[in-house]
């Protein structure tokens, strides 16, 4: 390896790092909001918990404009083509946040009017699960965001029901609690 | 020289930044003048009623939070009630006192959010973080008690789930307090703003006549100057007791709106704290002289058949389930062991209460109410909430309407807007506090 | 008197059925005299019934606390309440499983007109001279009426995406 080419490495590296470092402290955010999960949504971004503070203070209406979606409450079958829509006018990079758990997982609404987890539909990158989740919670997730955002990742697959590929263990039917944590203590 | 006029068909929603809430509006506009509305609704359908029919009576609960997700626990209240109408059974004093209290902290809650976000649609982002901040000490008030913020699933068939914490008042008070504070500043930015008054008056104005012929309630109906409320009408739960007053608009334009919403929420507190004063202690069981212990002790002791002073012992709970032990069960939940669950002490502590437990928590067991249908309304914060249900004698619910306050309010929503400029749009659409999960179910 | 007693006295032979279960006083009548009752309802002074609270339906196939015949599946259930004399009426007609249809109300009741289109997107049933009787709630691709208890509760027909 020649000397100019890893000095070239390492300026785009740098370059990427400073570019990440950018973006995610300045996310502006799309809140595609229909449901009990837009309470929180409010209250996470009204004074109390205030989520300025993480970079992110500053809803974008526009898609366009905007380049992390927040799905924030249930999706039903009337609203998905909608959903799509507002993601495809989104300009690259975009991310996307599922919030709450209807969004993730479709929840408890498991019937023939709501969606079963929006990554059936779009791209999903960070799942914040909890019904609603609580402004602490969202909090966490923004903050997993903008660590994503940092190392330059985008999720581009979507999540397939039958072969059950495309969405984290954690919200899978039959996933144990206990068998999670072992295997973050065997890993560390 | 003659210009042609055309009229415009302009869309509004589904997902739309001044419209907290799924709903379209398709508009027929010549020049800024709305001619023609068409509103279409459906887009948060989330199948409350028929996931009603496919769950226990208990299991409703959670769905119902979901309804009216600004202010769960009436609609938890409205459908206790309904079920226990079924049943035909009656609460203990306490508990009545105590599901009145939640409901006027969720009345005030959703008020605060319906003119806090109406707010900001028209600029005001500062009225709107304050009544947020007030939203705040409320929800911290609730979870308190119920151990939620949001979706609390707090009053059970019978009763309700906890009974409230011994220094509850003094926080109430104080949270009041503050929440006054905030509503008196609230109405400094708002009433004197001279932007707001203007956006505001005159604007989406509705006749007495139509109001009552679309079947509208609440404070929708009361800006108009019928004087409908159905804690005044239909008392239910202690209201009858309760000293308020049901404040009264007389054009029904937005104004009237802002005012009857901030003058509720002002009498809600003022029941809230005759509650609070009135509210009688519950029978605290006095044999309970044993130790605290844990769950899972107990549970262990009961199964190795170590029950010498197991009936005195006291049971440390998970902090979800707090205020439910047996020292204050019997102040909030009807003595009726075919419909409330055991207290904790008893499903662990001897094998009555665990079948007791059992038989009300299996598939197949549970509540039975009598073939039959009842109807019971309450006043949720937008009008007459309603739920009728239809039993077939088994566990699960025949059938669970519940007639949601905004509904008729859409569909009159028309007769607010035309005529108005296109702008006017978003003070009127404010003042309906339209909530989408009431609306679509 | 009460209001149950008036239509009593009035309507004799058009009333299958009353009861007052806790209170809710109701009333089960033809079909074919919903308008004349109806607009007795509203009209009659002592009455007044200016409020048209609720209207839906409920599907009693298969119930299991009996007494539904085949004429009979639906009942279309409307829950009436006057502001001046604040009382309540339940009114009740059965609607068939073959070609289930009913008069409108939402000429005497604005409320009506959506009601009866939600009544119809869910169980399918069709008002007679009703405006604009399309659906409400689901989107027009959607076959089938939901909340129909042989609707299976799961069974999606998404516009996008995967069925399960």
């Amino acid at each position: 390896m020649s000397f100019m080419s890893s000095a070239a490495n390492f300026f785009t590296s740098k370059l990427s790092d400073a570019l990440g470092w950018a973006r995610k402290y300045s996310i502006f955010q799309y809140p595609f909001v229909t449901a009990c999960c837009g309470m929180e949504y409010m209250s996470t971004a009204a004074g109390h918990y205030d989520v300025d503070r993480f970079g992110a203070g500053f809803p974008r209406f526009s898609p366009r404009q905007s380049d992390v979606l927040f799905v924030v409450g249930t999706i039903s079958q009337k609203m998905a083509p909608v959903l799509k829509t507002v993601h495809d006018q989104m300009c690259e990079p975009k991310w996307v946040v599922a919030f709450g758990v209807c969004t993730c997982t479709g929840g408890f609404y498991d019937n023939y009017a709501t969606v079963m987890g929006i990554d059936t539909i779009i791209p999903v990158d960070i799942y914040i699960p909890g019904c609603p989740p609580r402004p602490e919670n969202v909090l966490d997730g923004l903050m997993k965001l903008q660590e994503k955002i940092q190392r330059g990742e985008q999720s581009r697959t979507l999540y397939d029901p039958r072969t059950k590929i495309g969405r984290p263990a954690y919200l899978q039917q039959g996933y144990s609690i206990q068998e999670h944590i072992r295997e973050k203590e065997s890993s560390s | 020289m003659t210009t042609e006029t055309r009229s415009m068909l302009l869309n509004v929603g589904p997902s739309h930044p001044a419209m907290h809430g799924v709903i379209r509006l398709i508009m027929e506009l010549e020049g800024e003048k709305i001619k023609g509305v068409d509103v279409e609704i459906g887009y948060l359908h989330r199948a409350f009623e028929k996931m009603c029919e496919t769950v226990m009576y208990a299991q409703c609960f959670p769905y119902t939070d979901r309804l009216n997700y600004v202010s769960p626990l009436i609609n938890n209240v409205g459908f206790a009630l309904t079920v226990e109408k079924l049943l035909g059974i009656d609460i203990p004093e306490r508990a009545k006192y105590i599901r009145v209290i939640m409901s006027e902290i969720s009345r005030v809650t959703d008020h605060l959010t319906c003119l806090g976000a109406s707010a900001m649609e028209l600029g005001a982002m500062s009225a709107f973080l304050y009544m947020i901040k007030a939203r705040e000490y409320l929800y911290e008030l609730v979870e308190e008690i119920t151990g939620a913020r949001l979706t609390i699933s707090y009053v059970r068939i019978g009763g309700v789930k906890a009974d409230l914490t011994p220094d509850f008042a003094d926080k109430a008070f104080q949270k009041i307090a503050e929440v006054r504070k905030v509503l008196i500043e609230s109405d400094k930015l708002l009433t004197r703003n001279r932007i707001f008054f203007d956006r505001v008056k005159d604007i989406g104005t509705i006749s007495a006549e139509d109001a009552i012929a679309y079947g509208i309630t609440g404070p929708f109906l009361r800006s108009t100057g019928v004087s409908y409320d159905v804690r005044k009408a239909n008392p239910y739960l202690i209201y009858d007791r309760l000293t308020f007053e049901v404040p009264t608009g007389t054009k029904g334009d937005n104004l009237d709106r802002y005012f009857v919403r901030m003058e509720e929420m002002e009498q809600s507190l003022r029941i809230v704290e005759q509650c609070l004063q009135q509210i009688p202690d519950g029978p605290i069981a006095g044999n309970l002289t044993g130790e605290v212990i844990s769950a899972a002790k107990m549970v262990d002791k009961a199964k190795m058949g170590e029950t010498e002073g197991l009936i005195e012992d006291q049971v440390d709970l998970d902090p979800t389930l707090q205020g439910s032990t047996k020292k204050y069960y019997a102040g909030i939940s009807a003595n009726k062991k075919d419909v409330v669950l055991p207290a904790k002490e008893d499903t662990y502590g001897n094998i009555e209460g665990l079948m007791n437990h059992f038989k009300l928590v299996m598939y197949g067991h549970g509540i039975r109410p009598p073939v039959g249908e009842a109807y019971f309304p309450v006043e949720g914060a937008n009008g007459e909430l309603g739920f009728y249900i239809v039993s077939d004698g088994g566990d699960h619910p025949w059938r669970v309407r519940v007639h949601p306050p905004c509904f008729p309010i859409m569909a009159a929503l028309p007769k607010c807007l035309v005529g108005d400029m296109m702008a006017d749009l978003i003070p009127t659409f404010g003042s309906v506090n339209m909530i989408a999960g009431e609306l679509d179910r | 008197m009460t209001p149950l007693q008036r239509i009593q006295e009035k309507f004799s032979i058009e009333i299958i059925e009353t009861h007052a279960f806790r209170g809710d006083e109701t009333v089960v009548i033809r079909p074919g005299a919903l308008r004349t009752v109806v607009k007795f309802l509203k009209e009659t002074p002592e009455l007044d019934f200016n409020v048209l609270m609720d209207l839906t339906a409920v599907d009693y196939l298969n119930f299991a606390g009996g007494k539904i015949k085949k004429d009979s599946r639906f009942e279309v259930v409307s829950h009436f309440y006057s502001l001046k004399h604040n009382h309540r009426l339940r009114l009740k007609v059965p609607v068939g499983e073959e070609n289930p249809e009913i008069d409108t109300l939402s000429d005497l009741w604005p409320s009506a007109n959506w009601y009866e289109r939600e009544v119809w997107d869910m169980f399918g049933i069709r008002f007679k001279g009703h405006p604009n009787l399309k659906r409400i709630l689901m989107y027009e691709e959607f076959k089938g009426h939901a909340l129909r208890k042989d609707y299976p509760f799961n069974k999606r027909q998404p516009l996008i995406g995967p069925a399960i």
